[in-house]
């Protein structure tokens, strides 16, 4: 080993480090931008001492340099107007595209290293291992994730996708992939084994992905994260390269955390939900109603802000219809009226409320409400009892009080006790169901007021209501 | 690459895992698209794989795909990284006196 290559792998360790102390300091709001900065200059001195490590070897043709300059440039070009432009609603479509290109990445990095290697005595199993798995990995990663951020987007249908032969083709394309992967490790300088074991796990991504549901998004996307990292990881094996390995591997354990969570919080098994969305699978919709409302009691934005405005303690309940209507700056304007008015106002947070973990506490910081104000599920249920007002906005199946009686769709799925305040309001266009297909009982509650409207012109209503009452 | 060098790569892979299942589950749900967001860019250390696969390329074919791996690398690096920035610079304790912010 020569002095560079030994600085330069010690500067990959430094930079592993700053990676584990960044996402450590992402465990306070306080600490996180900083955690945040911490590494992304580990990252650009790692990139940085890569670039004398090539220039030191001096293997790399002038070609090389251009590709590996043209390349970066674009690429930094193209992430920065990404994140510069993306709405804070679409962030779940930008993070899946990241994790396509990070796992595409990762994928051509094995087949590149297969294709310089000619003779099968060049590569052992210690690289037609990891490379298969990388290849595999990597490549599902892609497609599936694109997939993924086509549906978030609208540009592929969100409802679960099933066509004729989709579930054979799902037996068909695994087997496949498994005896290609096999083919590959006994044979990587194989052409067929390398084409064909690619072109079938991009399939399977898509086939994977297809008939998921847009319920299920949250618990598909940590899921792809985890899939990235691992896929990551398998290519530090293939390069040797363990500063590759460990940051595979933090990502990894993130998003395995993460899907973990997500699918609790549904109280569904991973396996369930990449096996079939909600309505396709054993979750079939149960028919609880007749499709007329029983008796709903309908109130007006003037009932509410006086409801509002003598409370003394009030719970907001935002979920998907909120985020959908892109209501998040009136909510947190009516709430910034209600606090200086001296009520106390806080935010209850399902776990899936938005459309990936955690989704729904950015859409509020983004409307300026600080985040002491927001509070996660098991924080906030003991509280609902002493609420004066529970005001839910486009929240259906977290709130729904039949997911604590078995024997139904949602049966078992951890809910908000919204049915516990004193009085509750729910904002919603109409009596429409959520994702799971069933009525909510909350509607029907005594104690419960309809405010049937746009929950972007619901909001802004009550909100002037309220100023002509506190002012 | 010998094995003992192989049995040190697996131990670093293991150790990962657990150090991040260790550092990763005390984050709060507040923070949860910004820590995947996050993670998602230090999966962006592929770029310095693509960068190394760039260095050892002589053919049409490899500089096509080293140059592809590129362009994902620095995108996942220089994208997660800014967007992660952009979303914790929202996170505050007090709203600010009646200022709008930008979208």
């Amino acid at each position: 080993m020569t002095t560079v290559s030994d600085t330069v792998h010690y500067v990959f360790l430094a930079a592993a480090a700053c990676f584990v102390l960044g996402l450590h300091l992402m465990n306070h709001p306080r600490t996180a931008r900083r955690g945040n900065t911490l590494s992304g200059t580990a990252m650009s001195v790692a990139v940085a001492a890569t670039v004398w490590l090539v220039a030191d070897e001096g293997a790399i043709s002038r070609t090389g340099w251009l590709v590996l300059a043209g390349g970066g440039l674009l690429g930094a070009a193209l992430g920065l107007w990404a994140a510069r432009e993306v709405r804070m609603t679409a962030m779940p479509q930008l993070v899946s595209l990241f994790n396509a290109v990070g796992g595409g990445a990762a994928a051509l990095i094995a087949v590149n290293d297969l294709l310089q290697a000619d003779t099968p005595a060049a590569i052992g199993a210690r690289v037609s291992v990891p490379a298969a798995l990388d290849i595999v990995i990597g490549a599902v990663t892609f497609s599936g994730s694109l997939i993924a951020a086509g549906k978030l987007q609208g540009v592929v249908s969100g409802a679960p996708v099933v066509f004729p032969g989709a579930r054979l083709l799902n037996v068909l394309l695994p087997a496949s992939f498994v005896a290609g992967t096999a083919w590959l490790v006994l044979a990587p300088e194989s052409r067929t084994a390398l084409y064909g074991l690619t072109v079938v796990a991009l399939l399977f991504g898509v086939t994977m992905v297809l008939p998921i549901g847009g319920a299920d998004m949250p618990v598909v996307i940590a899921l792809l994260n985890a899939f990235t990292g691992s896929a990551v990881a398998m290519a530090g094996f293939v390069l040797d390269e363990t500063a590759l390995i460990i940051a595979g591997m933090l990502v990894s354990s993130s998003g395995g955390i993460l899907t973990k969570l997500m699918a609790d919080a549904m109280n569904r098994s991973v396996a369930n939900i990449v096996v079939g969305g909600f309505g396709t699978g054993d979750g079939a919709p149960t028919a609880t109603g007749s499709g007329v409302p029983a008796q709903v009691r309908s109130v007006s934005a003037d009932d509410v802000a006086i409801q509002l405005a003598y409370a003394s303690k009030v719970v907001l309940v935002p979920g998907y219809g909120l985020a959908a209507a892109q209501a998040q700056h009136e909510l947190g304007d009516l709430a910034e009226l209600l606090t200086d008015h001296g009520v106390d106002v806080s935010y209850a947070v399902h776990p899936v409320a938005g459309r990936m973990p955690g989704h729904m506490n950015v859409l509020l910081a983004e409307a300026n409400v600080p985040y002491t104000q927001l509070k996660e599920m098991d924080e906030i249920n003991p509280e609902f009892p002493q609420a004066d007002v529970a005001l839910v906005i486009g929240a259906n199946d977290v709130t729904n009080p039949i997911a604590r009686r078995p024997g139904n769709a949602i049966s078992g799925m951890p809910i908000l006790d919204v049915d516990k305040a004193k009085s509750v309001v729910v904002i919603k266009r109409s009596m429409g169901h959520g994702y799971a297909g069933v009525d909510n009982e909350l509607y029907t509650d005594p104690r419960t007021g309809m405010f049937f409207t746009d929950a972007k012109k619901g909001l802004a209503e009550l909100k002037s209501s309220v100023a002509e009452f506190v002012t | 690459m010998n094995d003992l060098d192989l049995l040190t790569a697996i131990t670093v892979f293991v150790l990962s895992v657990l150090v991040g299942i260790e550092v990763i589950s005390k984050v709060p749900a507040t923070l949860h698209t910004p820590l995947m967001s996050g993670s998602n860019a230090v999966h962006g250390i592929v770029v310095v794989g693509a960068m190394l696969i760039a260095a050892e390329s002589h053919s049409w074919l490899g500089y096509t795909l080293a140059f592809v791996a590129m362009v994902f690398g620095a995108m996942n690096v220089v994208g997660g990284y800014v967007v992660t920035d952009r979303m914790l610079r929202m996170f505050r304790t007090k709203p600010p006196a009646h200022e709008k912010t930008e979208v």
